[in-house]
């Protein structure tokens, strides 16, 4: 993995000029920060995030008979792909293809009503946008778990339960104020100058907001892509609860249901898990730096 | 703002909709019936929802040490800019992509009796299935908050440090005299977004544990989950959940108020 795969920090600021630095104190600075005993600490737990995984991947390559007999943390003797096979031939196509509708429409939803929210919020500073973007702020604290019983009532109501739509519309909800926030975060650093000279040029709020703060807030907007599809692709609770059967049965419910599917079948169990993870994992090798960096200036400041 | 009126149908509606809700008695057919104080009655009333709460508390709290202090020192540590650590930073970042579901499916299985690793059984006994809580939640957790302490650590000035040297602290001495006080402002949205998050452990707790052994493991949003969904009484479901909300945004605004204030004043001072 290449140096720029991390967020690069910010530039120097210019406290730091007076003094600048030579090299040497540089490293030090480094080995000030880090010691044998953090270095130690990061190792165990490396192992800790490793070792289940390992033992997942192994799993899911044994048969079942040998499974129950060895123990797990043991290379598999003669790996089959048996488990895999079965999970895939038990409908996870099916599975796979509802949380991928789900996923692109949590996004697309998303987008469409965080960008212009975000752009409003930074642009104007009335009572309304400023009400609202505290509405948003509040919308972080509120756990889903507390408003599922009436989420139920109004999905009941609109006659969309046991429907995709029952899953999209309330995580595209759920979603919208993490994004809201990394948004106004990127648009505040786009330059008040840039909008002035655009308009000018005599154009519109609108054209303002697609050819200025859209191109210039790339990075924020693709945060919220990815932070949206991973939400879109890991929720359990609304699944659960306003769907039911087979038809809009997405991924983790899917997973859920394998438990009694597959009953003591803990190598085929498994493999659902791996198999479950492996589009996920394959966006974060792509989309690593966009997802690390949107979070990581959440606590920033 | 066709946005706004998006969000809030399907978020802020629903909340002060579960307040109504709690005041009804509805069994998810037909319309909610009024019933005045009925279900927040039974609420205060119930021995289960007294130790639901003492175990959501008692969660919460030991979820709370677990991952703040090894993600702040994970965080610390990786804030530093050698390859390796950008390396082992993209790894332990793997556990916060897959989904609560996945993950407890995967330590359901690593903890089986006859299966796992350790052939004992966990999850039957009360502070085991416990403890296995709190790691299932910290081993998928701390991740996230590492790369919130990562950030916050990054930004801190190494003027202080250099400073700091040039009067002789120590390492340890720099982490508690510069590393720490800066990062007060980040251990506050960690936390509020730890204690907010540990409601979701939901998933962890349906399919690690069921809430059992027996009610042992039951926290609120279990609870809730039951009566709902289980027993068909979403009133009192209802009230469960909006006792939840008022709890969460309350310690969220508590935190916020003790915390923030200070850490402002102290990154001034240290400027």
């Amino acid at each position: 993995m290449s140096h720029d795969t991390l967020p690069r920090p910010r530039p120097a600021k210019t406290e730091e000029r007076p003094t600048p630095p030579p090299p040497r104190r540089r490293r030090k600075h480094w080995t000030r920060r880090g010691n044998p005993v953090s270095g130690l600490g990061s190792v165990i737990w490396l192992a800790i995030v490793l070792v289940p995984i390992y033992a997942m991947l192994s799993a899911s390559l044994t048969s079942q008979d040998k499974a129950l007999t060895g123990n797990p943390l043991n290379p598999p003797t003669s790996p089959t792909l048996d488990n895999y096979n079965t999970v895939l031939n038990s409908g996870f196509g099916h599975l796979l293809s509802n949380t991928a509708i789900v996923a692109v429409a949590v996004v697309a939803i998303v987008l469409g009503l965080s960008v212009p929210i975000a752009y409003v919020a930074v642009r104007t500073r009335n009572r309304w946008s400023g009400l609202a973007f505290r509405l948003f702020l509040l919308g972080v604290a509120i756990p889903a778990q507390a408003v599922v019983v009436p989420l139920y009532l109004l999905i009941a109501k609109l006659n969309l339960y046991d429907s995709l739509l029952a899953v999209i519309l309330p995580t595209a909800a759920f979603a919208m104020p993490v994004s809201v926030l990394v948004l106004v975060g990127t648009l505040r650093d786009v330059s008040e100058d840039l909008y002035e000279a655009m308009a000018l040029d005599g154009a519109s709020p609108q054209r303002m907001l697609f050819q200025l703060a859209v191109p210039l807030a790339k990075g924020g907007i693709s945060t919220v892509v990815i932070f949206a599809a991973l939400q879109a692709w890991n929720g359990f609770l609304f699944p659960l609860i306003f769907t039911q059967s087979d038809g809009p049965r997405v991924l983790t419910l899917g997973l859920f249901n394998y438990v009694s599917q597959f009953g003591v079948n803990i190598p085929a169990l498994l493999a659902s898990v791996v198999l479950s993870g492996i589009p996920i994992f394959a966006v974060y090798l792509v989309a690593r730096r966009a997802l690390v960096g949107g979070l990581m200036g959440v606590g920033g400041k | 703002m066709p946005g706004v009126l998006f969000f809030a149908f399907f978020a802020v509606v629903p909340m002060v909709l579960a307040f109504y809700l709690s005041f009804t008695s509805w069994d998810g057919l037909g319309d909610p019936q009024p019933v005045g104080l009925d279900n927040w009655r039974k609420l205060v009333n119930d021995d289960r929802m007294v130790q639901s709460l003492w175990l959501t508390v008692l969660l919460t709290a030991a979820s709370w040490v677990f991952q703040t202090v090894i993600a702040l020192l994970l965080g610390v540590w990786a804030a530093g800019r050698q390859r390796n650590r950008a390396v082992l930073s993209a790894i332990f970042f793997v556990p916060f992509l897959l989904s609560s579901t996945a993950i407890a499916l995967l330590f359901y299985a690593l903890l089986d009796p006859n299966f796992g690793i350790i052939q004992e059984n966990i999850l039957g006994s009360s502070s085991g299935a416990f403890l296995a809580i709190v790691f299932v939640g910290g081993w998928q957790f701390i991740p996230f908050h590492t790369l919130i302490y990562q950030g916050g650590a990054r930004q801190i000035p190494e003027v202080l440090y250099q400073a700091a040297a040039i009067d002789g602290a120590g390492r340890y001495r720099q982490f508690f005299s510069i590393t720490l006080p800066q990062l007060r402002h980040t251990v506050t949205t960690s936390t509020v977004l730890l204690v907010v998050g540990s409601l979701t452990y939901f998933e962890t707790v349906l399919i690690l544990t069921k809430g059992g052994p027996g009610t042992d493991t039951a926290i609120l949003p279990y609870l809730m989950y039951e009566a709902g969904f289980k027993s068909y009484d979403f009133g009192y479901a209802s009230a469960i959940a909006s006792f939840l909300v008022v709890a969460a945004t309350g310690l969220s605004l508590i935190l916020v108020r003790l915390t923030g204030f200070g850490s402002m004043r102290s990154t001034r001072e240290g400027m």
